[in-house]
């Protein structure tokens, strides 16, 4: 029986994979060909996306991007063995653009098939668990710490550390939370591992459970997801089912249960604290920290909070050891990054690799530019909340600090290209309606500050007193950067003040001096 | 509260006073607090929408790929504006921030179903498909 495999990740859908694979199903039937369909996840190649695969004696053979309607002409020209055709790519992993990643988190993603724990098995899943059900709580926090893994929600704080927080605060019940809410835009990591390998996260979870003593793990995902919902609530069934989880773990450890939750349209519901206030059925307003999660968490109880990229670097780091994770990455940024190039950019997708490229070497070398062939003009890292860098920063380094230093953040490692055509005063004022937008509303510089600061460049953009709206949109920015209580209206003023300090030729007008606002 | 809330929307479609005052009783809450709640997240909605939904990403990688054009198309192309509802109640047109499709935008989700690289041929199908 030859196997095809067709995506079910959202790329793929998105461009018709489902259809895509409706046809495939017919023509099978019809011409009663030996052949069946697997839904696979992404390899994260999203210009190729739906990228269609078929395991020949040679291999697995890629064909991309196929679009509704082509496989009549695919069977035509003997796609079923492997034939020759104008999309044929050939095998896959040969690909620079996949050979050249370090793969350690989706190593699997795109390879297997999502729900079969067998192919799970098959390239070393549960590896991490077994290692770990037979190590103490203190030993498995140990590795991770060891292994330098910090957190990859965009904050960087050590993973260890807060496993050991939790395992050592006193508790009748404790919680492991994976925070899967990922509304960045230019981001799409934790929804391509929920779709292409969900089985990860759970042996993640139960080892952050083993780790902890916490006997019971929630999902938190966006209701934006539904492939995501779909494939992990389908996992957690079928983890069920094989004893994973449960009663008890493995068969053999304590009881550890999973259950998935999902949110309902609000970006601030990302931030840890608000995140728990949703999970217990309330409003997702910031709780003021102390008390930290990890004392104080979900229903008072001590509780991990972890990014789902976070959790789901767990089992490898456990299966192959800390130090051979350690040994990847530059500085205080250890380990592998899952980078999403976004936007703008000719070719996009998922790129795992080492901390440490340049963004100029992610952005021309591995994104090969911008779709449009115009001249990159800006590029915005981290999301939303994060600042835009012209062309004279490509030389900063992909990692939490050199980011920091020039006054930007990596946040959940997303990058999203612009071309020259982009009109920074505009995307200052998105900033400002964004945070307007989404502000949970407890705190006065974030409710406040994001409107007046809409409006204000509303003002510039139609040229009232620009010199003076753009100080007082400085200010605005200083009171919202120390003043507020999380970081949505405290770091708004990241893409607001990139652009003004990068791009002031875009907010002066071409007419006006440029040094004006600053005296 | 949230998957009671998901569940009474997918069913009805909206959440009504009705449902408020239900979920007030069996979880022993003040209305208030459940109407808090309600109001906070942007998904759930007092009023009846179309019976399509098209959300479309306004976020900042589909702006980058020319979404603030295409959401003008289409707001012109369905004679509606962003958070309305077609006279003859076939459609609502809606806002989001970010599907995960920022590799392949701009995006648009119609009912659930995820689309990608939106563009001004595809923009037309798509209302040619609402309006039936
Ligand atoms: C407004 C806001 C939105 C956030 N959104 C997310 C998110 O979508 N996903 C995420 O993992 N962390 C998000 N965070 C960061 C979390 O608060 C928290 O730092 C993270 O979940 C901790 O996990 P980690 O240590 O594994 O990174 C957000 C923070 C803020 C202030
Ligand atoms: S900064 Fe904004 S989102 Fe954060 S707590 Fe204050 S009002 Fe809420
Ligand atoms: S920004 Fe539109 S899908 Fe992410």
């Amino acid at each position: 029986m030859i196997r095809v495999f067709i995506p079910l990740d959202s790329f793929a859908v998105a461009l018709g994979a489902d259809e895509i694979a409706d046809e495939l199903a017919l023509a099978i039937t019809r011409s009663d060909l030996d052949a069946t369909i697997v839904r696979n996840g992404s390899h994260g190649l999203a210009w190729l996306e739906p990228l269609l695969e078929v395991e020949t004696p040679e291999g697995r053979i890629a064909y991309g991007p196929i679009e509704p309607g082509e496989i009549a002409g695919l069977l035509k020209a003997g796609f079923l063995t492997g034939g020759q055709h104008p999309k044929r790519i050939g095998d896959i992993q040969k690909h620079p653009y996949l050979a050249n990643q370090t793969r350690l988190t989706f190593r699997r993603c795109g390879i297997i098939d999502p729900l079969s724990l067998g192919d799970y098995r098959d390239l070393g899943g549960f590896e991490g668990l077994k290692r770990a059900i037979a190590m103490t709580p203190h030993e498995i926090v140990q590795e991770v710490t060891d292994s330098g893994l910090r957190g990859r929600g965009g904050a960087g704080f050590p993973t260890g550390v807060k496993w050991k927080t939790v395992l050592e605060t006193e508790a009748d019940r404790k919680y492991i939370v994976v925070n899967a809410d990922e509304g960045d835009s230019g981001t799409f990591a934790d929804r391509m591992i929920m779709e292409g390998d969900p089985f990860c996260l759970i042996e993640g979870m139960v080892i952050a459970g083993l780790a902890t003593k916490a006997t019971k793990g929630f999902i938190y995902t966006r209701s934006e997801y539904p492939v995501a919902i779909r494939i992990v609530e389908e996992a957690i069934r079928l983890a069920y089912e094989a004893g994973i989880i449960g009663k008890s773990v493995m068969g053999t450890g304590p009881a550890f249960d999973i259950e998935m939750r999902v949110g309902a349209g609000a970006y601030v519901c990302g931030e840890e604290t608000a995140l728990l206030e949703s999970l217990e059925g309330k409003r997702g307003q910031v709780r003021a920290k102390p008390p930290l999660p990890a004392h104080k968490g979900f229903m008072d109880r001590p509780t991990v909070i972890n990014n789902i990229i976070s959790i789901t670097s767990v089992p490898i780091i456990l299966a192959e050891g800390a130090e051979q994770y350690k040994n990847f990455g530059t500085g205080r940024s250890r380990g592998t990054i899952p980078i999403q190039i976004a936007g703008n950019v000719k070719f996009g997708g998922l790129y795992e690799t080492a901390f440490g490229l340049t963004l100029g070497e992610i952005v021309d070398g591995i994104g090969g530019g911008t779709a449009s062939g115009r001249p990159v003009r800006a590029v915005q890292v981290g999301g939303p909340l994060g600042a835009y860098f012209p062309r004279e920063l490509f030389d900063t380094p992909f990692d939490y600090e050199a980011f920091a230093a020039r006054d930007g953040l990596i946040g959940h490692a997303g990058l999203v290209v612009f071309d020259d055509s982009v009109d920074m005063l505009k995307q200052a004022r998105f900033a400002f309606e964004f945070c307007a937008i989404e502000s949970c509303g407890k705190c006065t510089p974030c409710r406040i500050g994001a409107v007046r600061g809409l409006e204000s460049v509303e003002k510039i953009i139609a040229g009232d007193r620009p010199a003076e709206n753009i100080a007082l949109v400085e200010d605005l920015c200083n009171t919202m950067k120390f003043g507020s209580l999380c970081a949505l209206g405290g770091f708004t003023p990241y893409p607001v003040m990139s652009a003004i300090t990068h791009f002031p030729e875009d907010f002066h007008g071409h007419s006006q001096p440029v040094r004006e606002a600053a005296e | 509260m949230l998957p009671i809330l998901h569940a009474l929307q997918g069913r009805f479609g909206l959440i009504g006073e009705e449902a408020v005052r239900l979920i007030s009783a069996e979880l022993n809450l003040s209305r208030a607090e459940v109407y808090g709640v309600v109001s906070f997240y942007h998904d759930f909605r007092k009023e009846p929408h179309g019976r399509h939904v098209l959300k479309v990403c306004r976020a900042e990688a589909c702006q980058s790929m020319g979404s603030d054009a295409i959401a003008d198309s289409l707001e012109r192309a369905l004679g509606i504006k962003f958070g309305e509802t077609s006279a003859d109640g076939q459609v609502t047109l809606e806002a989001v921030y970010c599907l995960g499709l920022c590799a392949v935008a701009p995006s648009a989700m119609l009912d659930g179903r995820l689309i990608g690289r939106l563009s001004e041929a595809k923009v037309a199908l798509l209302a040619e498909e609402i309006r039936l």
